[in-house]
């Protein structure tokens, strides 16, 4: 599967949910597949999904999703041990896990060289689902469980042509912001 | 008047309700209190820069945000800075122990002491340094109300004479 059909499948099965979408192309194939005021899009500090999420999680009480890159938690992998002893239950992250730096040329990463869901799991995780690049991914029964979720998805490398996203970074946060307050 | 009840005392008057940190020498009693206070979201991080990352989102969701955090974070935490917190436009207090200043003990700490006020002012990032627990009483909620009129960090830098 490529990573712009994960985020269909994803982007189909949201209803009110926060979303704290990745830097680079995860987050322009995210606002190509459907934009939201519910999206906010990271346009720099990688590696801290998932803790812009663990942020907005603790903060509210609507269920937070994060979709990171397996790159990107490899720059934050503390987040891991922080975001389940915080254990917030309204938080689903999302890894989408290409084994590449996707938007800065594929270069490998190491994760083909290890089991990202096993980690979670060793940490504690109790709900973590991994998906490889043949399974069906069912992301209703994710969205379903109880936080701090943990999902790993294997997707093949490589880019979706699509377009910057042409908002202004304070307009993304303005109405994420607001989107909160509702 | 003790300097942690005088640092701890401003941060509740400007209102910080969600505080992230790391730990410093000089900081612990105030992480203590910080941790007692159920009026206070504390959650301690694994590295300066995923703690930004959660005060950014903790702002998104209507929170007042803090970090403690020693001077030797802010270098973890430069980009964070830089392209979340300045990009977006997002205030966060900083409450630095500024370590390799007057006084200090341990030689290691004198380069990023040294380092640290030219790193704020390349990030311009605006920052106080309150001499004593007067003069934090007043900076410290000023400070907060900076960063909420700039949309920025405001850094606090409490020198090793402070304590």
């Amino acid at each position: 599967m490529k990573r712009i059909d994960a985020i269909k499948k994803l982007s189909y099965e949201l209803t009110d949910e926060l979303v704290v979408c990745n830097i680079g192309f995860p987050s322009r194939e995210m606002h190509h597949v459907k934009d939201s005021p519910n999206q906010f899009y990271m346009m720099g500090s990688m590696g801290l999904a998932s803790s812009i999420g663990l942020g907005v999680a603790m903060s509210t009480t609507k269920r937070v999703v994060v979709i990171d890159g397996d790159g990107s938690v490899l720059m934050n992998m503390g987040s891991m041990v922080t975001v389940y002893n915080q254990n917030p239950k309204n938080l689903v992250w999302v890894v989408l896990d290409n084994e590449c730096y996707g938007s800065t040329g594929s270069q490998c990463t190491y994760a083909s060289s290890f089991e990202l869901g096993d980690v979670a799991r060793s940490i504690g995780f109790k709900n973590v689902f991994s998906f490889d690049l043949n399974s069906e991914f069912d992301f209703s029964k994710v969205l379903g469980s109880e936080g701090p979720v943990f999902v790993h998805l294997k997707v093949e490398p490589g880019n979706a042509d699509v377009p910057v996203i042409p908002m202004e970074p304070e307009e993304i946060m303005d109405r994420f912001i607001q989107t909160i307050r509702e | 008047m003790d300097s942690s009840q005088a640092v701890y005392d401003a941060i509740k008057e400007a209102g910080i309700d969600f505080i992230v940190s790391l730990p410093c020498v000089n900081l612990g009693r105030l992480m203590e209190m910080v941790e007692e206070d159920p009026t206070i979201i504390h959650v301690p991080v694994t590295r300066e820069e995923e703690g930004f990352g959660i005060c950014a989102g903790a702002f998104m969701g209507g929170k007042k945000p803090g970090i403690l955090m020693q001077n030797s974070g802010l270098g973890n935490s430069v980009n964070a800075l830089a392209s979340l917190f300045e990009l977006y436009k997002i205030p966060v207090l900083m409450i630095m122990s500024h370590r390799g200043t007057e006084g200090e003990f341990m030689g290691a700490q004198v380069p990023m002491g040294k380092a640290t006020p030219m790193v704020l002012d390349a990030l311009k990032i605006k920052y106080f340094n309150p001499k004593k627990p007067e003069d934090a009483l007043n900076i410290i909620p000023e400070a907060w109300h900076i960063a909420e009129a700039d949309g920025a960090p405001v850094g606090i830098l409490l020198e090793i004479k402070f304590w």
